[in-house]
């Protein structure tokens, strides 16, 4: 089986309406962050209470809101998480975010569980996990979570620097910084929260992308070398219509076994399949219709600029 | 000899045996199975705290540093009551990490961490009551378990019972040796003299009707006697001996309710924390206490640092009471010259030492001159601990239901397979017979992968689960790298064996910057993650370096075997 193979698309003409789409995300997703007034930033970043429980019997957020109310807890939010094993098993989770440093972990959770306990007996209700962070520690993984994303950032891009050209680099982090733009304009939207594993697929991602952009450009610098007489834009089409059958098997395998993450992986792994998913399908896209139109630009540009004195006096 | 097709199959059958070898599950020494894979909180259960040392009411020019280790010597202390098998517990920065695996109670568990310290010295009793007791407190705990559950206990005890008592006497021989004792000593220049004179041997010599200095006629004798057959005379009098593995068992009886009701009222029970060897096995000593303690660790000022005694250069450990403990001290002490005084944080006897006068305000430890400044160093953080308890405040936990992680593998492990099965029907799809082979070299990359994380006595967690699925994705995308390449390469006209060989060569600068920049990544993850995020960069480093292997030699050795087959090798299945 083929496909794409001797593809002739002409990915940088379309590379305007390119710009375009990938303009319209990022304000999209930059202006779903402003809405929320900032990200879904899980009890992890920010200091709180996490119940995950399971109830043997039906019930509804509202009934659940009441009950922890009742207890004297406040700013609480509760979810419903999908279960399978139909109606009779309910799970939910509970965030609420702590105020107090000294006394609030420990209390919330005992106020929630107990609120519980008190109305569904103990064998009504099971506890599935908690999670409790001090607000201190909270900004501490926030601090440490953003030195990562820079860090490996910085990384990659000495590596790049060091294996290409500057232009190659610069290409490729623009095509990351917009991945991850737009990355988190999705997960504004689909109101996903960030959690430390949040973090993990994002990192994830920004590794994939790049991998998916140096193989692009991997082909570059040897169509370059080639010497053919064709144009710089040819050069850049010629090669990514090469690597399009890698790029889309990859993507498509990769895609299938998060997908497979995804529909069977329970709670706790799914929030992270999705961020995942969104990724690799922006990652894919952003190598072909961002890194290399970039790279034109530069190109471009830095011709402009030996060409023009020469103009001026010609 | 990693060219030819023969020593790369020779190889890789090698490193798959040995990866394969790590996954066979082993058994320890009492023959329970122990799982390849060390399975993380998140999937077996359990409880992860961090817990801070709450210093807001502490003097601005209080040392962090040594109340975070004070707190750790106090969490460790408890670290049997946890009720968990090889509970974590381990300094990090400011902060303590108490990892409970498989907990049950994780309210219990926390309230164990939050406790305050509390430290008592108490003198250590001649035992007599004790013994006196037992007796009645056999017949009780007969009546309360019954023979026929105390018969298999005592018949593995017995066995060791001659050489037991044959260590006993070497130990009571040490302590006849005048100065091979702990002892501990007024400071005050007028009390040096006294204590100076009375240094005088522990009473080593042990009543020998403590313990069963005959050895039991038969097994049923000793089932009716089940705990004093279980007792050894200790070192000192008031120290009994319990082999290790029979701790629990006297725990569980010195609990039962008609048990504590037959122990005298003046004594308690107090377990020791330092394990003494003797004749092949380990024993935990039980010490007979006086149960009003001589000062509490409410009338300790401070102790510490360990120094050396600059004429006998044994380790010491100096401490200083409060003004209202000396007088409780000194009152103490004065009835107790030459008793043995335990050191006692939150009921375990941490040492003991033998009073050699009477103590008041400023006093020392000095250690038997065999011991290590270490010891003296750990004793000095005991009394501080006891001496300056701290708050401990808990700022992170993790608790997972071992419902919720038996979920978690189970979704895994299904999702793993379909995803597995997924890419194989890709790749076959794809690629025809390269793509069977690139699957065979995708099972080298599991079992290798696998084995490598074993090996590596990696912890699998949920997301580590993940990163394993989304290597198999980078895995699969160095073949594909590969297999356009020949196709490229035979659709240029290339035979198909220059084809493999420019294929393998011309995708290899693509592949190595791919696995680079993503080895990058997961190197920042496993620096800067915890638990969890730390679990998925193991395996997605694992997993990269695995799929490099398997992609570049693996894949490369199954095409020259499949080349080599084919008599005509005018055309290549890919």
């Amino acid at each position: 089986m083929r496909l794409f193979t001797n593809a002739h698309f002409g990915f940088l003409s379309f590379r305007r309406r390119a710009y375009l789409i990938s303009g319209t995300l990022v304000l999209l997703g930059l202006g779903s962050i402003a809405v929320h007034r900032g990200l879904n930033t899980g009890v992890e970043f920010t200091g709180g209470t996490m119940i995950q429980a399971r109830f043997t019997r039906s019930t509804s957020v509202a009934e659940l809101r009441d009950l922890v109310n009742g207890a004297g807890v406040t700013g609480e939010q509760i979810q419903p998480l999908r279960t399978r094993g139909g109606e009779s098993i309910q799970e939910y989770l509970f965030r609420v975010p702590t105020t107090d440093e000294a006394e609030g972990l420990e209390g919330v959770g005992r106020q929630v569980r107990g609120a519980l306990e008190g109305a569904f007996g103990q064998d009504g209700v099971e506890i599935l996990r908690t999670e409790g962070i001090g607000p201190k520690v909270g900004s501490e993984l926030q601090r440490k979570a953003a030195f990562a994303l820079v860090l490996s950032f910085l990384l990659t891009l000495i590596y790049l620097a060091f294996r290409f050209e500057w232009r190659f680099g610069v290409a490729a982090v623009v095509a990351t910084i917009h991945d991850i733009v737009v990355t988190f304009g999705f997960i504004s939207l689909l109101n996903i929260e960030i959690s430390l594993a949040t973090v993990a697929a994002i990192l994830t991602i920004v590794g994939y992308s790049l991998n998916d952009t140096i193989v692009v450009f991997d082909r570059v610098r040897e169509n370059l070398k080639k010497k053919r007489k064709e144009s710089y834009e040819e050069t850049l089409d010629r090669s990514i219509n090469e690597t399009l059958p890698r790029t889309v098997l990859t993507s498509g395998t990769t895609l299938v076994a998060l997908v497979a993450l995804f529909v069977l992986g329970g709670s706790v792994i799914r929030p992270f399949a999705l961020v995942l998913i969104l990724g690799i399908a922006i990652g894919t896209y952003s190598s072909i219709f961002v890194a290399s139109p970039v790279l034109l630009e530069i190109h471009h540009w830095a011709r402009r600029r030996h060409a023009g004195p020469a103009h001026a006096t010609g | 000899m990693f060219s030819t097709v023969r020593w790369r199959v020779i190889w890789i059958t090698l490193l798959v045996l040995l990866c394969g070898w790590a996954l066979v599950p082993k058994q320890d020494a009492e023959g329970n199975p122990i799982p390849p894979l060390k399975l993380g909180l998140d999937l077996q259960g359990g409880m992860h705290l961090a817990v801070e040392v709450d210093d807001s009411n502490a003097p601005p020019d209080a040392d962090l540093q040594d109340a975070v280790e004070r707190t750790l010597t106090t969490i460790r202390n408890r670290i049997d009551q946890f009720g968990v098998e090889e509970p974590t517990i381990q300094r990090a920065g400011d902060r303590i990490i108490v990892e409970l695996a498989g907990i049950t109670d994780p309210e219990r568990a926390k309230a164990i961490v939050e406790r305050t310290a509390f430290m008592e010295f108490k003198i250590i009793t001649d035992g007599q009551s004790f013994v006196t007791a037992l007796p009645r407190i056999d017949r009780a705990i007969v009546n309360a378990v019954g023979v026929e559950h105390l018969r298999p206990t005592e018949l593995e005890t017995q066995v060791d019972l001659g050489e037991v008592l044959g260590a006993r006497d070497t130990a009571s021989g040490a302590a006849d040796t005048t100065a091979a004792d702990t002892t501990v000593a007024d400071t005050a220049p007028n009390a040096m003299a006294d204590s100076t004179q009375g240094v005088t041997p522990t009473p080593g010599a042990v009543p020998q009707d403590t313990g069963p200095a005959t050895p039991a006629d038969s097994a049923h004798d000793e089932a009716l006697h089940p705990l004093a057959a279980i007792l050894r005379p200790g070192r000192v009098a008031g120290e009994f001996l319990v082999a290790t593995q029979d701790q629990p068992t006297v725990e569980s009886w010195l609990e039962l309710p008609e048990v504590k009701e037959l122990i005298p009222r003046d004594i308690t029970l107090n377990w020791g924390v330092e394990e003494v060897p003797a004749g092949g096995n380990t024993y935990l000593p039980l010490y007979t206490l006086e149960a009003e303690p001589l000062i509490t660790g409410e009338y300790l000022q401070d102790a510490g640092p360990a120094t050396r005694d600059p004429t006998f250069n044994q380790p010491i450990v100096p401490f200083e009471t409060t003004r209202r403990g000396a007088r409780l001290f000194e009152r103490g002490t004065s009835r107790h010259v030459q008793d043995n005084m335990a050191i006692v944080l939150d009921q375990k006897v941490q040492s003991y030492a033998v009073i050699r006068g009477v103590l008041s305000r400023r006093a020392q430890i000095e250690l038997s001159p065999g011991s290590s400044f270490q010891e003296a160093q750990d004793l000095a953080l005991v009394l501080r601990a006891g001496a300056l308890p701290m708050p401990i405040r808990i700022v992170e936990e993790y608790t997972v239901g071992a419902s919720l992680g038996e979920d978690s593998i189970r979704q895994g492990r299904m999702a793993f397979i379909v995803g597995i099965a997924a890419v194989v029907v890709l790749m076959i799809a794809y690629y025809r017979f390269a793509g069977v082979l690139a699957v065979g070299a995708l099972l080298v990359y599991v079992i290798l992968m696998l084995g490598g994380l074993a090996g590596l006595q990696a912890t699998l967690t949920l997301p580590g689960i993940a990163g394993l699925i989304l290597s198999v994705g980078m895995a699969v995308d160095a073949n594909v790298l590969i297999f356009e390449r020949i196709r490229e390469e035979l659709a240029a006209g290339k035979t198909p064996r220059t084809a493999v060989d420019a294929g393998f060569s011309n995708a290899l600068s693509a592949i190595v910057d791919a696995n680079l920049t993503t080895l990058i990544t997961g190197i920042i993850l496993f620096q800067f993650g915890t638990g969890p995020v730390r679990g998925f960069a193991v395996t997605l480093c694992i997993g990269i370096l695995a799929s490099f292997f398997s992609a570049i030699y693996v894949t490369r050795t199954l095409f020259m075997i499949y080349l080599n087959r084919r008599a005509s090798s005018e055309s290549v299945s890919i």
